[in-house]
Parts: structure tokens; C-alpha cells; sequence
């Protein structure tokens, strides 16, 4: 038992969050006794020091830096006998793993978790609105509700389920053995469910859950009760992961290519992760300042954000949406990616324009970074910004348009294999165009000026990060479940899953539009009782949605307890990652691969994306009718 | 479309006839015309009351009528792939043919979005401008958020006791041009009237504006449109248009008897800034600070 304590993993990382909490008694105490503060046992002020210290023991508990720590104090590190890479068992999963693949299976469910968590509080938040003075929570429940359900989603699905899928399938597509920072990647996981659960923890905070918003704007945020620093620190703690990751992904990508695998020959996906990480390490810091600002107002009276002591409220909004908005880049360039692969695999052709699907991304990065204000087109800035930032919010609308003009170009005459991944893809294009379009309208400033902060403004969200990100994150789970898990999910569930989320999606979302526009205003829990008839619709669509996604949860734990066995290439794909077995082996290749082609090149007679140094494999596409005519 | 290899022995699909292209541009056409219709007959706006929102009505359909035709466009060919080009039995092992782009087709459908949205910009960006212009004859109104509840002041119009009328719903005269000046006093709230179809965050330590001419008689809602607090949801007021003389008649009635001042339009105390300074001002309804839960805790870790 004492020696299970001593050695690194849950029961240790558990152990030491009490003595975290501990030495914040040990340094609040003191320093209150010694400034005279009353009273000197204060439950806010160690609260506060301790969600920032109990973490932190948490993963030197778990043996997060135990290597770092080693090779820091000069004492001899361990050689690497690779015990903590690879799964073996189930138990592996819960413990500081350095196989990237392990990290991506552990990314996607811990993210998919809280996509449930997230979507049930929509839900509740839906019986609260079904009816104009919905008694089902009171108006402070209501405004955390929604507050949680935007950050949990944002921070602790969206976010990392791509990081999660990249971590596991962008090292397999490049040829590389792991990630660049292994100890690095397991340290970013682990940060995810700290974030997490400090965020849920705010609702048995006194005074309730953050109840700001997930934009949190100051000074409603520096002046609520302490279950605002829950999203302070929390969104800190997922941010240090989203940073961390982006590094990684940086170096990894353009110092573990394989031999011949230029940036040109680079999948899709790998340069959409790109461009994320470029977008991830210069925007991610600004939030991390955003929410320091805030936390320094509370704790101890900075007033950055408090007017009548010279505090400036509109600097909250800039720097905040200087991260925020690239931030729906960062939500929506992995998927970008994803659905690149989808379709060539599917579609049985190369990506139509693939150079300028590359560019457009690199578009979307620098464009991103210069579009922020258009979040504050009411706020009170100076009027002079509005223009700038029309101008620059529109022009991003022809960078993403290439991309799906090029999507849908190559579907043109492809051999569309009209399966899950395919239909998911497929309604993300018509749902993303949707999204995109509502998007351009807001950008024309005196429409804003009417519907900024009201329901079309909730429509157009959900349209871009539900009909946009999470297709694309479903396409990306089933297209890759057979290699994270070597089984087969169900197809038959699969459709049924697409087609009802696909209705009930729009259901609930699009006379979001229309309500927005007659005046409804977001994040109320009450209305006015010319809406009620929309918002019932709206409200009995929203569980059909979420019931939806119990299909999809069936399926998913069904097929990977039983489905039956995955073939290693079971959709004929090209890139490296379908080349090696389902789930692929431990250390990815037996050999490294030279790359000599394209990822994309189906229907070439004869074209090889890459061959392997034994020559024992050679990667071709499993033969096509055009590659054996060809022999 | 240029195939990389020769085509000799890959049997792919034909293209499609001249004839299924032409159909396929015609029920797209169809398609974006009914999409357009349908856009427009959608009762999509409450009613109008100023002159600025019929500005605004216009160019909400200007964009249904660019933008739909994109959205039908897209889908209509997602949804003829989907049906034309599906894998049919028998064809599981063809590809399709090799194609890697088309120079001329992505410079049209870069170009010709830009182009599009270049004239957009150019067209709000001149409503913009109009609906902000400085109009002669403007009256002043002062707009104060405070959880939870709206102030509205006539820094124009005294009544006896030489302090500017306030009121607690907004009453304004028609065709007359007004400018708000909008204040908070502790979060920030948003001055929204959707019959003007513009809104203004109230931001504390600043001044901020809007103009708008009533055009309509009625009574239409205000809302506050940026979450607030607790009571947010409850924010609400209502807005009187009514005429001249009515206007003259409230502004009596208020203990108005004539000669416009020009006086500081707020009445905030000389220091400004703190909410609980603004509770000394004479005819204010005081600023308490909200209890329970929605206490500033900012002492709270000293």
C-alpha cells in the first residue's frame, strides 16, 4: 500500500492534493496574520491560493514532471525502459502515458465526456425556456448554466477532441514514432481534467457557478461571487494545455517529417494542425492575460477593469477577443482538415486545388489575428474601428470559401462512397456554408448593430461550431475509429445517428435566426410571450438532439467492446497512418517510410504516396482497378 | 480539366452530358430564385419606428438576396454528387479520375466572392455613415443602465427645481432626430430598441451615442442586451412615440414650463465614476447594491 502511494500515479496524485491544499493554509495564513487583515481565516483567499497550488500537487502526485524533476536535481534519470508508453490495459489509460496514440485515445474520451456534460446543461437550459417564465431553475442557475455549457464545450470539447485526434493520427501521418515532447503531451492531457473539473466545481461554489458568460466580461466578472474564479483559473489550466500542445504539434510537424515528405506532401489535416498551432501559440497567452487581469481585480484590488479608478472596461473586451476570436479558428481549422481527408478518401479523387486549400489555411491564420472588434461593433470602442474590421471580417469570408468551393469541386465527379465519415462530411459542407453565410452578414456592421448579442447571434455560433466543428468531429471519429480502436463501429447506427442529428440540429438552431432578428435577446431565462411558440419548438428539438447523440454514444462503446475487427486500411486510404496495422504498433513504424508522393493521388495509375525502408511493405492504395489495369 | 496521366486504361466515370449540366444549372437556378422568396416573404423584422431601421431593413434583404443563392448553390451540387456521382454496386474498386485542380475555376470563385463582398462592405459601409449622421434640431436624451433598470433624463428640459426631467420609461417625440447619450453606473449594459434595430453597450467610465428619428407612433420595448447580472433577463422598459404636442404635454406634466438649458447632461455627481457616488444625486432613485449572491466580493480576501 505505502509503496503504491510512493510510486507515481492516481492514488499519489490524489494523495497530494490535500497537502497542496495544506501548504495554501501554510501561506495564507501568515501573510494575512502579518498585514493585519480580518479575519486572518479567510475561506475565499485560500480558496483562491489553493485551486492555483493543489493542481499543481496533483501532478507532481501523478509523476507528470517526476523525469524533469530527476534530471533538475542532478540525481541520475531512469533510462527509459518505455513502461510508460503504450497501452497494455485498460489501466494504462489512467496513468501519465507518453504514446501519443494513448494520449489521443485519452484527449477524445475525456473531451466527449464533457461534450455530454456540455450538451445535457443546453438541454436544461432548453425546459427552462420552453415556456416564457420557466420556473424550472432561478435566473442565477440559469445564467451558470449557460455559462458552463459554452466553456466546457469550448475549452474541454472542441478544443481538445482535435488535439486529441491530431495527437493521435498527425504523427502516424507523418511517419514520425511519437510526438517531439512526449513527457510535454502527457503533461498536456493531464491539465485537461483539472480544468474540467474546477470549472464544474464552481456550481457548490457559494453564490453559484460563474455566471458571467463564457466571455466573462469585466466588471460583472471582477464584481460576481467567488464561482467566477472557478472559470479564472480553470480556463487557465485548459489554455497552459492548449499552448502546450500547439508546441508540440509545431515541432513536431516540421522536425519529424519522414524522409520526402516535404510541407507539399504534407495531409491536409497536418497542415490545418499547422496552422492551429501557429494560431494556438500566439493567440492562447492573451486569454491566459485576459483572465490574470481578472484575477488580480478580485483578489487583490488591481482595478484593471474598475472605471472610477482608472480601470478600462473596454480592455477586458480587446484583449479577451484577441485570443477569443482566433479562437474559432482554432475550433474550426482542425476540422477544416479532417474533412480534407474525408472526402479525398471518400470521393476516390486528390483534393481539388490542394496547394490553395494549404494557402487558404495560412489565409485564415494571419486574416484571424485582425478581425477581433468585430465581437465589439456596439461595445463603445472608437467608431473609426468599425470599418477596418468589416473590411478584414469579410474578406476571411474568401479564404474559407475556397476551401469549399474546393471541397465540393472534389466531389465532382469522385465515386462517393456515401458511408458515415462521407455523410458527415457532406452535412458539415452545407451546414459550415450556412454558418459562413450568417457570419458575412454580421460582419456588415449596421446589420450587427441590430442582432449582436441576440439569438441570431446564438444561431450563427451553433451553426459554425456545431453544424461545423462537431460534424467535422464526428466525421473524424468514425472515419479513424477503426484505427484508434481496431474495431468496426455499427454503419446502420451511424447513418441513423447522422440523419436524426442532422433534423434535429436544424430544428432547434435555425428559427434561432428568425427569433433573433424579432428581438429576442440571448442569455435570459425569461422572454417575452410573443417567442413561446418558437422557443418550444426550439426547445423539444434540442432533446431530440440530444437523444441523437445516445446513438452515437451506443455505438461507440458497443463496436469497441465488440465490433468486429478492423482491417488495417479499411478504407483504402493512402496516408501513412492506414499503412500500419489497427490500432497500429506500439512504436507506430517497424521502419521508417520515405515519402515519394502526394497524399491525395487516388485515381493516378501508379502513383505511391511512400514506401518502406524493408521493402517489406509498400504502401500502395490497396489495389485499385486503375493501379492493376496499370500492372 | 487536366488528367496527369493518360487516361488510356482508367476506366473512369464520363463527365457529365452538356445536357445534365445545364439541368442541374437550371434547378439550382430555381432553387436560389425560391430561396430568395421564401428569404424575403419571412416576417423577419419586428415593426420599424425609426428612420434609420428602414435603412437597415433594406440591407438585411440586400444580403438574403446575394447570400442565399451561395447556400443553394453549394448544396444543390453536395446534394446532386451525393446522388450522381454514388458508388454503385460493382464499383468498389474505381476511382475517380485524377483531377488536381482547375487555375481558372479557383481564380473565379476567389475573385468573384471578393468582388461580391468588396461591394457589400462598400454598401454598409455607407449605411453606416448615414445612419449615424448628426441631424439638425437634435434632442438630447441621457441613457443610464443600472441593475436592473433604465434611467432617462432630458438635459434639455428642466422642471421647476431646475433639474433636468428624468423618467423611467422613454417617451420621445416623432420626427424628431435623437441623440442618445448612454452612461452605466456599475456593469455593462446594452441599450437595445429593436423597433430602431440599433443597440449601444453602456459602459462604465464612458460616454456612449447613438442617433435615431422615431418615425412611427407606438409603444415599442427596450431591452438590455448584455448579460448583466441576476436580473438581466428583467431589464426592460418600454418606449412612447407620440407627437409633438403630446411630447409638449408630458414634458408639462413633469413640471417642464419652458427656455431650453443646456446643462451637463448627466446628472452625476463631480468625481464621477462609483455607483455609490451616483446614489447622491438629487432625484435619483439610489443605487443599491444588489444582495445575497451578487455581492461585490472584492473585499472579500483582505
Amino acid at each position: 500500500m505505502i509503496a503504491r502511494l510512493r510510486a507515481p500515479g492516481l492514488h499519489r496524485g490524489i494523495l497530494a492534493i490535500p497537502l497542496g491544499i495544506g501548504f495554501s493554509y501554510a501561506i495564507v495564513l501568515p501573510i494575512r496574520a502579518a498585514s493585519h487583515y480580518h479575519p486572518v481565516l479567510d475561506g475565499t483567499a485560500i480558496l483562491q491560493v489553493a485551486m492555483i497550488v493543489a493542481p499543481f500537487a496533483f501532478l507532481i502526485g501523478l509523476g507528470a514532471f517526476d523525469y524533469w524533476f530527476y534530471w533538475a536535481t542532478g540525481r541520475p534519470t531512469r533510462p527509459e525502459d518505455h513502461s510508460g508508453h503504450g497501452a497494455r490495459s485498460w489501466k494504462d489509460y489512467f496513468r501519465v502515458n507518453t504514446d501519443h496514440k494513448v494520449i489521443g485515445v485519452q484527449y477524445v474520451v475525456h473531451s466527449f465526456l464533457y461534450f455530454l456534460i456540455g450538451g445535457l446543461f443546453a438541454m436544461l437550459m432548453r425546459v427552462q425556456l420552453a415556456q416564457p417564465g420557466g420556473k424550472f431553475v432561478d435566473a442565477n442557475t440559469y445564467n451558470g448554466l449557460f455559462s458552463v455549457h459554452a466553456t466546457v464545450l469550448i475549452f474541454l470539447f472542441v478544443i481538445p477532441v482535435f488535439a486529441g485526434l491530431a495527437n493521435f493520427v498527425l504523427p502516424l501521418m507523418i511517419g514520425a514514432p511519437d510526438m517531439a515532447f512526449p513527457r510535454l503531451n502527457a503533461l498536456s492531457f493531464w491539465l485537461l481534467p483539472i480544468a474540467g473539473l474546477m470549472l464544474l466545481g464552481s456550481f457548490f461554489a457559494p453564490g453559484g457557478s460563474f455566471a458571467s458568460g463564457w466571455t466573462a466580461y469585466a466588471p460583472l466578472s471582477t464584481s460576481a461571487p467567488i464561482g467566477q474564479v472557478f472559470f479564472t483559473l480553470g480556463v487557465q489550466f485548459a489554455g497552459a494545455s492548449s499552448i502546450a500542445t500547439a508546441l508540440n504539434f509545431l515541432v513536431t510537424i516540421i522536425t519529424m517529417r519522414a524522409p520526402g515528405m516535404s510541407f507539399f506532401r504534407m495531409p491536409l489535416l497536418v497542415w490545418a494542425n499547422f496552422s492551429t498551432s501557429l494560431l494556438v501559440v500566439i493567440a492562447t497567452p492573451f486569454i491566459a492575460a485576459s483572465q490574470f487581469f481578472v484575477l488580480l481585480d478580485r483578489a487583490l484590488g488591481f482595478n484593471f477593469f474598475n472605471a472610477g479608478s482608472g480601470g478600462d472596461v473596454l480592455m477586458y473586451q480587446h484583449v479577451f477577443w484577441f485570443y477569443s476570436h482566433p479562437a474559432v479558428y482554432i475550433m474550426m481549422l482542425p476540422g477544416f482538415g479532417i474533412i480534407s481527408e474525408v472526402i479525398a478518401v471518400k470521393a476516390r479523387k486528390p483534393i481539388f486545388g490542394y496547394r490553395m486549400m494549404a494557402f487558404s489555411l495560412l489565409a485564415i491564420v494571419v486574416l484571424g489575428f485582425t478581425v477581433w472588434a468585430h465581437h465589439m461593433f456596439t461595445s463603445g470602442m472608437p467608431g473609426w474601428i468599425r470599418d477596418p474590421m468589416m473590411i478584414t471580417t469579410a474578406i476571411i469570408a474568401v479564404p474559407t470559401g475556397v476551401k469549399i468551393f474546393s471541397w465540393v469541386a472534389t466531389l465532382w465527379r469522385g465515386v462517393l462512397h456515401m458511408d458515415t465519415p462521407m455523410l458527415w462530411a457532406m452535412g458539415f459542407i452545407t451546414m459550415f456554408t450556412l454558418g459562413g453565410i450568417s457570419g458575412v452578414m454580421l460582419a456588415m456592421v449596421p446589420f450587427d448593430l441590430h442582432v449582436s448579442k441576440t439569438y441570431f447571434i446564438v444561431a450563427h455560433i451553433h451553426y459554425v461550431l456545431f453544424g461545423g466543428s462537431v460534424f467535422t468531429i464526428f466525421a473524424g471519429v468514425y472515419y479513424w475509429f477503426p484505427k484508434m480502436t481496431g474495431r468496426m463501429f455499427d454503419e446502420r447506427l451511424g447513418r441513423w445517428h447522422f440523419w436524426t442529428t442532422l433534423i434535429f440540429f436544424n430544428v432547434t438552431f435555425a428559427p434561432m435566426h428568425l427569433i433573433g432578428i424579432q428581438g429576442m435577446p440571448r442569455r435570459v431565462a425569461d422572454y417575452s410571450s410573443q417567442f413561446a411558440t418558437w422557443n418550444l419548438i426550439i426547445s423539444i428539438a434540442s432533446w431530440g438532439l440530444g437523444l441523437s447523440t445516445m446513438i452515437f454514444v451506443y455505438n461507440m462503446v458497443v463496436s469497441w467492446r465488440g465490433g468486429p475487427r478492423a482491417v488495417a486500411n479499411p478504407w483504402r486510404g493512402l496516408t501513412l497512418e492506414w499503412q500500419v496495422s489497427s490500432p497500429p504498433p506500439i512504436f507506430n513504424f517497424d521502419s521508417l517510410p520515405t515519402i515519394v508522393g502526394g497524399p491525395y493521388e487516388y485515381g493516378v495509375p501508379g502513383a505511391i504516396h511512400a514506401v518502406f525502408r524493408d521493402g517489406a511493405q509498400v504502401p500502395q492504395p490497396a489495389p485499385s482497378r486503375a493501379m492493376v489495369t496499370q500492372e | 480539366m487536366a488528367d496527369t496521366h493518360g487516361s488510356q486504361s482508367t476506366p473512369h466515370r464520363p463527365p457529365p452530358s452538356r445536357r445534365t449540366i445545364v439541368r442541374l444549372l437550371a434547378i439550382g437556378m430555381l432553387a436560389a430564385a425560391i430561396g430568395i422568396v421564401f428569404g424575403l416573404l419571412i416576417p423577419w423584422f419586428p415593426p420599424a419606428a425609426a428612420k434609420q431601421a428602414h435603412t437597415i431593413d433594406t440591407l438585411y434583404y440586400v444580403l438574403i438576396v446575394v447570400t442565399v443563392p451561395i447556400f443553394v448553390l453549394v448544396t444543390t451540387v453536395v446534394l446532386f454528387s451525393g446522388w450522381r456521382w454514388r458508388m454503385r454496386p460493382g464499383e468498389e474498386r474505381l476511382d475517380g479520375p485524377p483531377i488536381h485542380g482547375n487555375t481558372q475555376l479557383e481564380v473565379i470563385w476567389t475573385a468573384l466572392p471578393a468582388a461580391l463582398i468588396a461591394a457589400l462592405v462598400v454598401y454598409a459601409a455607407i449605411v453606416l455613415g448615414d445612419i449615424g449622421a448628426k441631424q439638425p434640431n437634435e434632442l438630447k436624451v441621457g441613457v443610464t443602465g443600472q441593475q436592473f433598470e433604465w434611467t432617462f433624463s432630458y438635459p434639455a428640459y428642466h422642471d421647476g427645481a431646475g433639474q433636468p426631467i428624468v423618467a423611467y420609461q422613454l417617451y420621445l417625440p416623432i420626427n424628431r432626430p435623437v441623440v442618445f447619450e448612454i452612461h452605466s453606473v456599475d456593469v455593462i449594459h446594452t441599450f437595445w430598441v429593436p423597433a430602431f434595430r440599433i443597440q449601444q453597450d453602456a459602459v462604465p467610465g464612458l460616454t456612449t451615442s447613438f442617433r435615431a428619428t422615431p418615425d412611427r407612433l407606438g409603444s415599442y420595448q427596450i431591452v438590455c442586451n448584455q448579460l448583466c447580472g441576476y436580473g438581466h433577463s428583467t431589464m426592460r422598459t418600454t418606449l412612447h412615440i407620440i407627437t409633438a404636442s403630446a411630447f409638449n404635454a408630458w414634458l408639462a406634466e413633469h413640471g417642464y414650463s419652458g427656455g431650453a438649458q443646456t446643462t451637463s447632461l448627466q446628472r452625476k455627481p463631480a468625481s464621477g465614476g462609483g455607483a455609490t457616488e451616483v446614489a447622491d444625486a438629487g432625484g435619483w432613485r439610489g443605487y443599491a447594491p444588489l444582495s445575497g449572491a451578487q455581492t461585490n466580493t472584492k473585499e472579500g480576501t483582505q
